[in-house]
């Protein structure tokens, strides 16, 4: 496992995407799987930055690992902000016209439907939102 | 990101290259928000895109709105990843993508 701790802020967004991008390249990660998880990475990092720490700093830590027997990848932020499990929420309903439509819900609704598997776990004060991605 | 803009007339092009995302989407609204008033239809060329993001389509959503009354909005160019987060959105509905 690799990881890099940084302060959630939207500005290190692309310290976040640069640091899984080397991990990614390493293991010769076809590139759409790498743009995907790079949309992933900008919702929920995205996220954390924005309400983890309501308004105040704090850390947050990325984990990467990749199995190479299963060539499974997972990517874990955990940060020790305000419970939060963003899989809870409801999808949106993405039949709506542009008049009813919202953009609430849809970032996490998008990593969903592009990786193979997203987990939330409370863990020591801390929450864990993991993405799992085959490749 | 870097926005290219080229005009002609009341018609807007703005060629995007990047990312178009949660810390690049406040440049793509910023630049529509001085431009769009001036303008009867924009055409978003997304040759050079890589991705988007809910951020981004935020934008377009709105852009798509302000558009409507007038000549419109219109999407060129989109690649595989965009396409896909298009029609997960329910977004490829929305918009008009050439």
């Amino acid at each position: 496992m690799t990881e890099l701790k940084v302060q959630a802020a939207v500005e290190n967004i692309p310290k976040v995407t640069a640091f899984v991008d080397g991990q990614l390249e390493a293991i010769d990660c076809p590139m759409k799987a790498q743009m995907q998880i790079d949309v992933a990475i900008d919702e929920l990092f995205g996220n954390i930055a924005h309400y983890a720490y309501g308004g105040a700093s704090g850390e947050a830590a990325v984990q990467f690992h990749f199995d190479a027997d299963t060539r499974m990848i997972s990517i874990a932020f955990v940060d020790s902000g305000t419970p939060f499990d963003p899989l809870a929420q409801e999808d949106p309903d993405v039949t709506l016209s542009a008049e009813e439509r919202g953009i609430g819900g849809l970032g996490i609704f998008l990593v969903r439907k592009t990786m193979d598997q997203i987990t939330y776990k409370r863990d020591n004060g801390q929450n864990v939102l993991t993405i799992y991605k085959k490749i | 990101m870097t926005i290219s803009k080229q005009q002609n007339g009341k018609a807007l092009t703005l060629a995007l290259e990047g990312r178009l995302d949660t810390v690049t989407a406040p440049e793509l609204e910023k630049e529509l928000r001085a431009s769009t008033a001036a303008i009867d239809t924009l055409t978003l060329d997304f040759a050079k895109l890589d991705y988007i993001s809910s951020a981004g389509l935020r934008v377009l959503l709105s852009a798509h709105k302000e558009m409507s009354a007038k000549g419109g909005l219109k999407i060129q160019h989109v690649n595989e990843i965009v396409q896909e987060v298009f029609e997960v959105t329910g977004f490829g509905d929305i918009l008009t993508i050439e």
